[in-house]
């Protein structure tokens, strides 16, 4: 099954997920979800990101964020993805968040707060995908000059050529 | 649902900008009665940083106040280079994302494609792959401890280091035609068959490299200047290192077992018989000896590979994805086509995400790739073990000495190509 295929039921997972106490955790909170290739991916509303975050640090013991990243869909709405990837050490469990941002000024909560390690992620997927990330404490680019224009990972955003 | 008076975020978090450097040294300059610091720049150009990391370091005498780790020199936008090549083309670029541990990337990546399209691959590309990912951790650790031990100041340890290397490396030239940019592992299994007389070659080596080791612990682990520069030094707490993202061997010397080998066992590693080690020290001396140990069971795995390679195909049976056999194509039509179509086009990997780790020399090096039904990767993120283990840079060497940040930074063992991509 496929997240792309079908539109999203709100407040509502899959029944292949009813089982899963992973995902019964955060079935209030998620829009939709899937278990594919045998990894388990939550979406939640943007704006309920930090919540899921939390609920996975201190309840479900998820005490690793491996990586922040975005997906460009374009010209697809909504058009951004912001894809966590959790790992639970002693469960041997892991855990995909995702969140879908508008294309006109995507802006989504930092996960600072919550794992620390969010904080250089971030700064990448914000230098390379343009996605604000709010309360970040250090939100500049850190893979491109300072003075660089335009944001390389979009799909809009030429692999050849001198300008932008 | 939005608590922004959450302590973390007004808290640095034990990551220190190059801003805040700026900032603070600032301050203090304009304060009558402050202590007054010095700005140092180490890096981007300095040997000592293993490739071209900058540190910013903020030093009142010869304590450094604050240290902001600043990367990004070696950006070579190798994720959106993924997205204009074939699945199948993209393995090469692996290969120089990390460049001290091509194979462990190959690897990574081929499994994430393979995944997705649900390719069995036979047990002997699985028993060469685990084979090779070994000689790769081993390449990687004896260029680690060489390099490491020249920036503490022992500059004979690298020779005998290198020694070895080389060894691998000729290894790896056999079975790839490679030595760095090997680009051995391929999406469907290995790129050629096993080379003639390789298991004299491997069986040489394994059997000779435990004795090495403890060549190179002869020189180290007992000597007083080693001991003198290591032990205590560098020290940062495990949650903090959990938190701030770091992986691997890092973890392993503050006495968390934690390894994707055994927790999420791929290419058969559940096959194999091997220790992972743990200390609980959490200095560089102990990550010395983590990696020490590690070397010694990477042994034990190549020398079990060895002994009980499984004959068989060295790639899976899937027309369209592998390469049919030259002599097929030079007889049948239909392998012909195939071949044709897979080296113009490419093949198609069903829609779908699929996150693939796996543990590299470094720590987890993992790929999430993102398909769309097209023969090219929509996207492909790397997950590159020293992104995350240079974030811990501010709060392991703030408050030390300078002379023990190079012991410090050195003990990470991180390489900035898989830094910047």
């Amino acid at each position: 099954m496929s997240f792309r295929k079908g539109a999203p039921v709100s407040g509502m997972l899959p029944d292949e997920l009813q089982e899963n106490p992973t995902a019964a955790a955060l079935a209030d909170i998620a829009t939709t979800g899937n278990l594919a290739y045998g990894e388990l991916t939550i979406e939640v509303a943007p704006s309920s990101i930090l919540e899921a975050l939390r609920r996975a640090k201190h309840q479900l013991g998820f005490e690793r964020l491996s990586t922040v990243t975005g997906v460009d869909r374009f010209p697809a709405e909504p058009r951004f993805e912001v894809v966590y990837h959790l790992q639970a050490i002693q469960r041997r469990e892991w855990l995909r968040l995702k969140v879908r941002l508008p294309g006109a000024n995507p802006e989504v909560e930092s996960a600072f707060a919550v794992y620390r390690s969010a904080n250089w992620y971030e700064r990448e997927t914000f230098d390379l995908f343009g996605i604000r990330f709010l309360n970040h404490p250090d939100l500049r680019r850190i893979m491109m000059p300072d003075d660089w224009p335009g944001h390389p990972l979009r799909k809009d955003y030429p692999v050849t050529g001198e300008r932008y | 649902m939005l608590d922004t008076k959450d302590p973390a975020v007004i808290d640095d978090g034990g990551i220190t900008s190059e801003l805040e450097v700026e900032r603070d040294h600032d301050q203090r300059e304009h304060t009558p009665g402050a202590t007054k610091t010095m700005v140092l720049n180490m890096g981007p150009q300095h040997p000592s940083t293993h490739g071209v990391l900058r540190l910013l370091l903020e030093l009142d005498g010869e304590t450094i106040v604050k240290a902001a780790p600043d990367i990004g020199y070696l950006h070579t936008g190798i994720e959106k280079e993924f997205e204009v090549k074939t699945y199948q083309q993209g393995v090469t670029l692996t290969d120089r994302i990390d460049y001290l541990a091509p194979l462990s990337n190959n690897l990574v990546y081929c499994l994430a494609a393979e995944k997705l399209l649900g390719l069995e691959i036979p047990p002997l590309a699985q028993w060469t792959r685990v084979m090779l990912a070994e000689l790769t951790r081993l390449n990687s650790h004896l260029v680690w401890l060489g390099t490491h031990a020249i920036d503490i100041g022992a500059m004979s340890v690298f020779l005998y280091c290198f020694r070895e290397r080389e060894e691998i490396l000729r290894i790896f030239e056999m079975f790839s035609g490679q030595r760095m940019m090997t680009s051995y592992f391929r999406i469907g299994g290995l790129a050629l068959p096993h080379p003639r007389g390789w298991q004299k070659r491997v069986k040489d080596f394994v059997d000779i490299f435990p004795s090495r080791v403890d060549e190179y612990e002869e020189l180290l682990t007992n000597n007083g200047i080693w001991t003198g520069r290591t032990k205590g030094v560098g020290y940062i707490s495990l949650e903090d290192m959990l938190d701030l993202g770091v992986s691997g061997p890092m973890l392993r010397a503050a006495g968390l077992k934690i390894d994707l080998r055994k927790d999420k066992p791929y290419s058969s590693y559940e096959k194999f018989d091997f220790e992972v080690p743990t200390l609980t020290a959490n200095d560089v001396f102990a990550r010395y000896q983590v990696r020490i140990a590690e070397m010694r069971q990477s042994a034990r795995i190549i020398k079990q590979a060895l002994e009980g390679m499984p004959s068989g195909s060295h790639q899976a049976d899937a027309p369209g994805i592998v390469l049919p056999d030259r002599e097929k194509m030079k007889t049948q039509m239909e392998s012909l086509i195939y071949h044709f179509k897979i080296v113009t086009e490419g093949f198609r990997v069903p829609e779908g995400e699929v996150y693939s780790a796996i543990e590299s020399p470094r720590g987890e090096v993992g790929c999430y790739m993102v398909s769309d039904g097209t023969q090219k990767p929509y996207r492909v993120h790397w997950r590159g073990p020293s992104f995350g283990t240079l974030q811990a840079t501010s709060r392991m060497i703030e408050g030390t000495l300078i002379a023990d940040v190079i012991a410090a930074i050195g003990s990470m063992d991180f390489v900035l190509g898989d830094t910047d991509r």
